[in-house]
């Protein structure tokens, strides 16, 4: 399964992408085919505070409900609120269309603890 | 986020294969262990195939249920002591519904009994199954039965072919006149010199049938059938157990371990249409007396505000109290609304009621409906 190298990972199957001192945060193609049919993602409002390694949001699917995490701590300054109509897109383009919320992080150095994408695919047994 | 309930990582080694399973992986599968069991949960994506099956038709592995025979002078005895119907009305050719209780009314499984020329058939859930068959030994050797009891699951194939386009596409490529048969009717019939049983029944809230048939016939049927069933615009398309899941739901139709359990009784799940009070059988005493008294708690609908969905366990309030908790839940793919089925106390129970459900913290409103949520055009 793709797992593009351009971002980091956590292995609660979250994505980072860094852009200058924003990071776009998201979860894999792995997290959302084991999830199956995603029904909600619950966003937080702008301008939230995330912490690193705290829930900021959650998932649901057909299947389960799940909370999502950031590896970053900092501020959201945008959300995709398309996925409020069509939570589906997570399923369909999860690393593009599908991506979650942007933090501006307090310190981008913390991105460098995360995983790379060949330590997400070790660790998560893929 | 936190993956869970999901174990298609599993050794396949350790699971029983249904016969059906190559057909499984060559239609791309996604499989998880069920009950012990390989299953496909999915081959395109839960909300797909089960908006196939109400606007065509879907094909579903059920080879993993139990398919125990019972033959011998006094088959018919047992199973009348041991279900809750009145197994000695029904005449060859017919299935039933029924639960199979423990002598506190409790359920032990529900199953389908169907009447042969020389035998019966119990159709049983799979994680049930070697629960069931000691069962009903037990029963017979207490009462001392001439019964002979042998469970047929893995030498057989059982599929359910489900939707309205099935009944005239099954009719004709098994030269069975379905249409005629009853709704928990079923006849037998031939394919490749293989017999078949076809019943006219289901799980999904849809007309259908369900076929019982030799492992390697059924694999002959379904390789026969999958190269049109890849097309795109294929009437019948495979399904996985995800969407019989959310079908049964939206059907209002119980699940062992959610809507039924051996501390639920058949009439506070709504089901005392499948219980003969007036015979004698295992756990009748109890139903009389649930029966003549209501019962406390009463399976209902729940219709949820927004998005969110009930998971099993959720607690269901009436402003501050606590009145029930939910046995199943999900978002409807044809309804497009939060639906849920809970156990809540008989004053809560009438449709129109007003009810909170907590899901993670937060309090999401909800009303009680009349079951079942979607009801197939006749």
């Amino acid at each position: 399964m793709p797992v593009p190298k351009d971002r980091k990972y956590l292995e609660t199957h979250e994505w980072h992408q860094l852009a200058g001192e924003v990071v776009t945060i998201g979860i894999t193609q792995i997290a959302a085919d084991e999830l199956t049919d995603i029904t909600y993602v619950k966003l937080p409002a702008v301008g939230a505070k995330v912490a690193a390694n705290a829930a900021w949001g959650e998932i649901e699917s057909v299947k389960a409900t799940s909370d999502l995490y950031s590896g970053v701590g900092g501020t959201v300054t945008a959300i995709n609120s398309e996925l409020n109509a069509n939570p589906g897109l997570v399923n369909s383009d999860p690393f593009g269309k599908g991506w979650m919320i942007k933090v501006k992080v307090a310190d981008a150095g913390q991105l460098a603890k995360l995983l790379s994408a060949e330590e997400y695919l070790k660790k998560t047994g893929h | 986020m936190t993956l869970f309930g999901c174990a298609n990582t599993l050794g396949g080694w350790m699971l029983k294969r249904t016969p059906l399973h190559e057909f499984h992986v060559a239609c791309g599968a996604k499989l998880v262990d069920f009950a012990g069991w390989e299953m496909p949960i999915l081959y395109r994506g839960i909300v797909e195939e089960h908006l196939q099956t109400r606007a065509s038709g879907s094909l579903f592995d059920v080879s993993h249920m139990g398919r125990i025979h019972l033959t011998g002078a006094a088959a018919m005895a047992l199973l009348d002591k041991a279900l809750t119907r009145n197994v000695s009305q029904q005449r060859v050719g017919q299935s039933r519904y029924s639960l199979v209780c423990n002598p506190a009314g409790g359920v032990l499984d529900d199953v389908i009994v169907s009447k042969h020329a020389k035998h019966w058939l119990v159709v049983c859930n799979a994680s049930n199954r070697e629960k069931i068959v000691k069962h009903l030994t037990g029963v017979r050797d207490a009462d001392g039965f001439e019964a002979e009891i042998s469970d047929q699951t893995e030498s057989t194939a059982m599929v359910a072919v489900q939707g309205p386009a099935v009944v005239e596409l099954m009719s004709e490529a098994l030269d069975v006149d379905v249409k005629s048969i009853k709704r928990y009717g079923f006849e037998s019939g031939t394919y490749l010199m293989s017999r078949f049983t076809l019943f006219r029944s289901g799980y999904t809230g849809e007309d259908g049938v369900e076929i019982i048939v030799s492992s390697g016939t059924a694999q002959n049927m379904v390789k026969s059938m999958s190269g049109e069933m890849s097309k795109p615009d294929s009437p019948i398309k495979p399904a996985g157990l995800g969407a019989r899941d959310t079908l049964r739901l939206e059907a209002g139709m119980p699940l062992y371990g959610h809507e039924l359990t051996e501390g639920i009784d058949p009439i506070s799940a709504g089901l005392g249409w499948a219980v003969d009070l007036g015979k004698p059988f295992i756990g009748v005493e109890p139903l009389r007396v649930i029966a003549q008294h209501g019962p406390a708690k009463k399976l209902v609908g729940l219709e949820l505000e927004g998005p969110r969905i009930a998971r099993p366990g959720s607690a269901v309030k009436s402003g501050a109290t606590l009145v029930g908790e939910v046995t199943s839940g999900t978002f409807s793919p044809t309804l497009k609304r939060s639906i849920a089925m809970a156990y809540v106390d008989a004053g809560r129970s009438a449709p129109g009621e007003a009810l909170q459900v907590e899901l993670r913290g937060s309090t999401v409103p909800a009303r009680v409906v009349a079951l079942p949520f979607y009801k197939r055009a006749k």
